[in-house]
């Protein structure tokens, strides 16, 4: 199956992509894909900083299984104001 | 009225939209462009959004002060793209019967922005750029 990838502020700019589908297996979960997205971007993850997940623009726990089509953001520590 | 823009915001047009004639009391916020941060002299702001779900979680920030003050209209604009010292980033406007709700909903909006709401900002400042928020990793040198 298929899911939407989107990356934002400093994942943007890390991966250097701001928007992907991604092909995932079956009962893969959100860290699943976190996983394999770090092998496809290695200079994905930015240590020390905690990172939210968002599906279909909720927020959800790592653990949320994925379904076909789903819009999945990672969302790096928000700083509006 | 709960939105982002790329365009400069216009305070009068959220007073406006909270004008109610059940209303005593309008509150604002805004939240302005400072040139320092850190002992660092900044020279702008770039926010970015994640737009849809942005205008999805002020929304839901705003059922939930309607749920805890009795408050009549609400309206929040967020700005996005860069944003120059001391330009609005975002303006808060609440309008209710008696201040104490429009002044509380007003704090509590822009308490739940910086905690829940998908926007970032990217200081640029004299000798780099930074993304807020993530000051655990290396300040990123501008190229």
């Amino acid at each position: 199956m298929k899911v939407k990838v989107k990356f934002f502020a400093i994942l943007r700019e890390r991966a250097g992509t701001a928007e992907f589908t991604k092909e995932i297996k079956q009962g893969s979960t959100v860290a699943d894909l976190w996983a394999a997205l770090q092998q496809d971007y290695p200079k994905l993850a930015v240590p020390g900083i905690r990172l939210l997940y968002a599906v279909n623009r909720d927020y959800v726990t790592p653990d949320r299984l994925l379904e076909d089509c789903d819009e999945v953001v990672f969302i790096p520590p928000v700083s509006g104001g | 009225m709960f939105r982002v823009t790329d365009k400069p915001i216009k305070l009068q047009e959220l007073v406006d939209f909270v004008t109610d004639p059940e209303a005593g009391a309008i509150a604002t916020f805004i939240g302005t462009t400072r040139n320092n941060n850190e002992g660092r002299r900044v020279i702008a702001l770039d926010y970015e959004a994640y737009p849809e779900m942005a205008e999805k979680e002020l929304v839901r920030l705003g059922e939930e002060a309607k749920q805890k003050w009795p408050i009549c209209r609400m309206a929040i604009v967020h700005r996005i793209g860069p944003v120059q010292i001391t330009e609005p980033s975002v303006i808060i406007a609440v309008s209710s019967g008696h201040r104490d709700a429009a002044f509380a909903a007003c704090r509590f909006a822009i308490e739940e922005i910086k905690r829940t709401v998908p926007i970032w900002k990217k200081e640029m400042y004299e000798g780099g750029e930074i993304w807020i928020g993530t000051q655990s990793g290396q300040p990123l040198p501008r190229s």
